[in-house]
């Protein structure tokens, strides 16, 4: 037994190692990728790109916050755009005094401060929210963000009403000596915070606070015979989730350097919900999968379609109700598969998966598309455009081809995922007899 | 064995609860005195497992007073009660399911470490929490699951990690509610030695509906039948108690 | 004075309509632990149902054919999604519901498209029923009213003398127990969540040309009636009902109030300028208000009673 218990511990130490190397890798990639599309001929950065990489890494702040409730306190929050928003307010206020001179904080360190006034703001709005759990809780947390998210459209003073706030990042006051004029400095110092956001959290997640939370996530009732008070947990966890929300808030304002009602709004909430769910709130690092899915959809498929949403939303029931786990939690699944070294065999059993899922996902935006470019693309006056040709979506032949598509793809799928789950069936069952 | 001081462990005065209309506790008088093992035995619906909820604070009680080590606790929150050294067990398993037997023992001594709502403490580099957490579990017998989810561990080694997580926390008064329920003969068996070793020195009050555990463990029993104690005293007393056999164990030992 | 009859009159007609929407939702989600999120997407649907049915038969047959379409819709809902996620817990069942409600959301503007669709009230109830100081009470008020109290009369009766009606009751209170009797709880379930969403449906027949048939419709008033379970306690339908009204009754209250508790003080001779938050907070009038009423009564309401004004367990 020492023996197994030795081996364990080894491929654990093992996995660890590989563990940081992913994440130092992943923090090179971030660093790398706006060179990736730099125009050598124009000497330019894609700005598109750049702003791209920009939100996403907000983003992952934003998600990863938000899992501090969802995924490790078992909290349902409807509100915490709330403290992206005000960390966002909050940090274009102090860039407005920074720039006439009556705070003299450097800009390297104003996502700092944007963090410690949602804090502020998660303690007070953490007071009213920790005596409710489950259910209770998504309302409240729900009251709280159609109330701030109402008072920034019609409080001028702070929010700015309509048209928000504005200031200008060019404070002239760094740790480094950059003036921060373009975007890609800009967006060096959002990889910095969001690097120092996420290992926070995960610093978090390793602390007695982080492991009380996950106790009261699983079984309040028992953390309170252990001596510790649920309320507490749930104030700590949500006042600290709210400081990180509001990093992400203040990057978001040095970013665009405008902050508008949009930024506390239920929208954005939603997103939360959308991105951590999405992602796999099971695991730490499934927000930034969520994260970065949702920001390229956002910006990618926005692009060419205005009908993201809908996919979002497919995607997002389709998780709840077949991988509760998320993006992160189909491929921990793989894990034991890979540790045995069976994973090849898998690929055969993916590649059949692979075409019908393809001729459905085809099918689906076709039909999605061709709906929304009947109605929503007339009305606007677009045209339905695929490899530069004009496609009449009242024909029949698109919407036939579509459903074709859709129909026979969705039972080809339907029976290769049988044949699919056998193939998996067969592989766990062989694991576990090798295990004993 | 007779470690009797002038106060006792957990002391229960005229306790009372009402559900609504319905008078589940009826007036209990209950000594259980430092050190010993106290059995609480009775009927199906008796009022044993209520009696536990009132004495941990899990419901407030409608009248009377509880004192652990003559301070009183009615009206304190668990949390309170727990820090005060009183732990207890679940009849129906209450562990951390999603979390793992390493980290579920160690959620259970982090308050006895003074940790509290640490943020700042990293727990990997606690070399005496975490060194404590494995003894126990090598004490539970659970070091080789030590990184299973505690979720899908066998029922009995799931029932030995609930003791292992009220145990925890050092307290001196344990409160098991029915440790070996479900449980196969040899399992129970080795609960019973389970529960012996881990609270040597401890006061132990028990719910328990085995006969052989409660006899074979116990240094008092107290019946408890329709929220009223009819008896309590050492297990040779009860056995030959009229009353206790007319209302209880007659019935059983047939 | 008048003004206060007629927003009272306005108040009740606009509490009568949250209550159809709500007491489906107090139902499903007392049963069922589910907190519909997309309960208001189905109302939408149920306007924009009704439009095209009033637009190829009538009004009278869209005020039949859009609300079964709805509870058609509820139960398959119940049935290929919400049973499917149940063993996963009530949290993955409400953000099902949740999905659901974008879906309906961007699916309506790709079907009906972004901009307000004309769904109208019919001509025959286009007429004022009567004056009150000079001012009109449209005869389709009175329609509203008139459909949403048999709406309630017929939830009564149906929960107090039918079978299904004592099932429900009992499991409103008792969720647990229920399965216990030997009642076929899905098929229960399913029939309150086809019902609510019924309801929902009618609702939106009525409600869709009193107010205005567009995309945002649902998560406009999708909160409020949050608001109003929560606020009206679970598994008490009296409840719902009473808070339904309340917030009636701020939402068409508050838009006549012009005055601010700046206003108020001034009377003492305080002036308060509004050049910051708080000032700009006390300065507000009360018409401006009303949208946040709601949501600040819901959290006080959690904060001091979390079971809500006459619910019998918490949320």
């Amino acid at each position: 037994m020492s023996a197994a218990t030795t081996q364990t511990t080894a491929v654990g130490r093992f996995k660890g190692h590989g563990k940081t190397w992913l994440w130092v890798g992943l923090v090179v990639v971030a660093l790398a990728l706006p060179w990736v599309f730099f125009n050598y001929q124009t000497g330019r950065h894609s700005g598109f790109v750049l702003t791209m990489l920009s939100q996403a890494g907000m983003m992952i702040l934003f998600a990863l916050s938000y899992n501090m409730l969802m995924g490790q306190a078992g909290l349902l929050s409807f509100g915490h755009a709330v403290f992206f928003g005000l960390g966002g307010f909050s940090t274009i206020h102090f860039l407005r005094a920074a720039g006439n001179g009556t705070l003299p904080v450097p800009m390297e360190l104003m996502p700092l401060l944007g963090g410690l006034s949602s804090l502020g703001f998660g303690m007070v709005f953490g007071a009213m929210v920790s005596k409710q759990r489950a259910t209770a809780f998504a309302m409240i947390t729900m009251g709280i963000g159609e109330l701030v998210g109402a008072s920034a459209i019609m409080f001028h003073s702070f929010f700015g009403g309509e048209g928000g706030v504005n200031a200008d990042r060019m404070i002239e006051r760094s740790l480094f000596g950059v003036n921060y004029a373009s975007p890609v400095q800009v967006y060096y110092l959002i990889v910095a915070w969001t690097v120092i956001g996420v290992v926070g959290m995960l610093f978090l997640t390793r602390t007695p606070l982080g492991a009380m939370a996950n106790a009261c996530r699983d079984n309040f009732e028992r953390a309170q015979f252990m001596g510790y008070d649920p309320r507490r947990v749930r104030f700590f966890q949500f006042a600290l989730a709210g400081g990180f929300a509001g990093i992400g808030g203040a990057l978001h304002a040095i970013t665009y350097e405008i902050v508008t009602f949009d930024a506390v709004g239920a929208g954005l909430s939603a997103n939360a919900v959308l991105m951590a769910y999405i992602g796999g709130s099971g695991t730490f690092y499934g927000p930034i999968l969520g994260a970065v899915l949702i920001t390229l959809m956002q910006s990618g498929v926005s692009l060419m379609s205005n009908s993201w949403l809908i996919y979002v939303g497919v995607m997002f029931i389709g998780i709840v109700a077949f991988a509760p786990g998320g993006l992160a939690g189909m491929i921990e699944i793989h894990g034991p598969i890979a540790r045995a070294g069976r994973l090849t065999r898998l690929i055969v059993p993916y590649i059949r998966l692979f075409f019908p899922a393809f001729a459905v996902l085809i099918g689906f935006i076709g039909l999605v598309e061709l709906m929304s470019f009947l109605t929503i693309g007339a009305a606007q006056g677009k045209t339905l455009e695929l490899f530069g040709n004009k496609i009449d979506v009242k024909a029949a032949l698109p919407w036939l081809v579509s459903l074709g598509c859709l129909v026979p793809g969705g039972l080809w799928l339907w029976f290769e995922s049988r044949a699919f789950g056998r193939v998996w069936d067969r592989l766990t069952e062989d694991l576990k007899e090798r295990d004993r | 064995m007779s470690l009797s001081t002038t106060t006792a462990a957990v002391s229960l005065r005229d306790v009372r609860k009402n559900f609504g209309p319905a008078e589940i506790i009826r007036g209990v008088n209950l000594d259980i005195r430092e050190g010993e093992r106290h059995a609480m035995i009775g009927p199906n619906g008796a009022g044993k497992t209520t009696c536990f909820n009132l004495i941990s604070g899990r419901f407030p009680i409608t009248s009377g007073g509880i004192s652990l080590h003559g301070e009183r606790i009615d009206g304190l929150a668990p949390q309170e009660i727990n820090r005060k050294g009183l732990s207890r067990s679940f009849q129906i398993t209450s562990i951390f399911h999603r979390m793992s037997v390493f980290e579920n023992i160690r959620c259970a001594l982090l308050w006895a470490h003074d940790y509290r709502y640490s943020f700042w403490s990293p727990l990997w580099r606690q070399k005496r929490l975490n060194e404590e957490a494995e003894r126990l579990l090598d004490d539970l017998n659970l070091l080789s699951r030590r990184d299973l989810q505690a979720g899908l561990l066998s029922y009995a080694d799931q029932r030995a990690l609930e003791i292992g997580i009220t145990i925890a926390g050092g307290a001196t008064v344990i409160l098991l509610d029915e440790p070996t329920a479900g449980m196969s003969h040899s399992e129970t068996e080795y609960a019973i030695a389970l529960i012996r070793r881990v609270t040597e020195g401890k006061t132990l009050l028990m719910v328990e509906h085995d006969m052989r555990v409660v006899f074979d463990l116990a240094d008092t029993i107290t019946v408890l039948v329709y929220g009223e104690v009819i008896a309590s005293g050492p297990p040779a007393e009860i056995r030959a108690n009229r009353a206790v056999q007319e209302a209880y164990l007659g019935a059983l030992d047939e | 004075m008048e003004i206060v009859l007629i927003s009272l009159l306005n108040g009740f007609v606009y509490g009568m309509l949250l209550f159809m929407l709500a007491s489906g939702l107090t139902l499903i989600f007392s049963m069922m632990g589910v907190l519909n999120f997309a309960h208001a997407s189905i109302y939408m649907l149920g306007a924009y149902a009704a439009f095209d049915v009033t637009r190829l038969i009538g009004f009278w047959a869209a005020l039949i054919v859009a609300p079964v379409l709805c509870g058609a819709i509820g139960a398959a809902i119940e049935i290929y999604g919400l049973r499917r996620v149940h063993h996963n817990g009530h949290i993955a069942e409400l953000l099902f519901t949740f999905g659901l409600f974008f879906i309906f959301e961007r699916g309506v503007q790709m079907i009906w498209g972004m901009l307000p669709v004309p769904y109208r009230v019919p001509p025959l109830l286009d007429f004022a029923l009567f004056r009150v100081y000079g001012s009109n009470f449209p005869a389709y008020r009175g329609f509203m009213l008139l459909i949403s109290g048999g709406m309630l009369l017929s939830i009564w009766l149906l929960l107090t003398r039918t079978r299904i009606g004592l099932i429900i009751q009992a499991a409103l209170t008792h969720p647990n127990m229920v399965s216990s009797l030997g009642h076929n709880v899905p098929r229960v379930f399913t029939t309150v969540f086809a019902g609510g969403c019924f309801l929902a449906g009618l609702a939106g027949v009525i409600g869709g040309n009193y107010q205005i048939t567009e995309p945002t419709m649902a998560s406009a008033l999708g909160p409020i009636v949050f608001v109003v379970v929560v606020f009206g306690g679970l598994g008490s339908l009296m409840g719902c009902f009473i808070a339904s009204i309340i917030m009636g009754m701020i939402q068409t209250f508050s838009v006549i109030i012009d005055g601010s508790i700046a206003d108020l003080v001034k009377g003492f001779g305080v002036s308060i300028p509004s050049d910051n938050l708080l000032g700009e907070i006390l300065n507000v009038p009360g018409s401006r208000v009303g949208p946040l009423l709601p949501y600040a009564l819901m959290i006080l309401m959690l904060l001091v009673r979390p079971r809500g004004l006459m619910g019998n367990r918490d949320t």
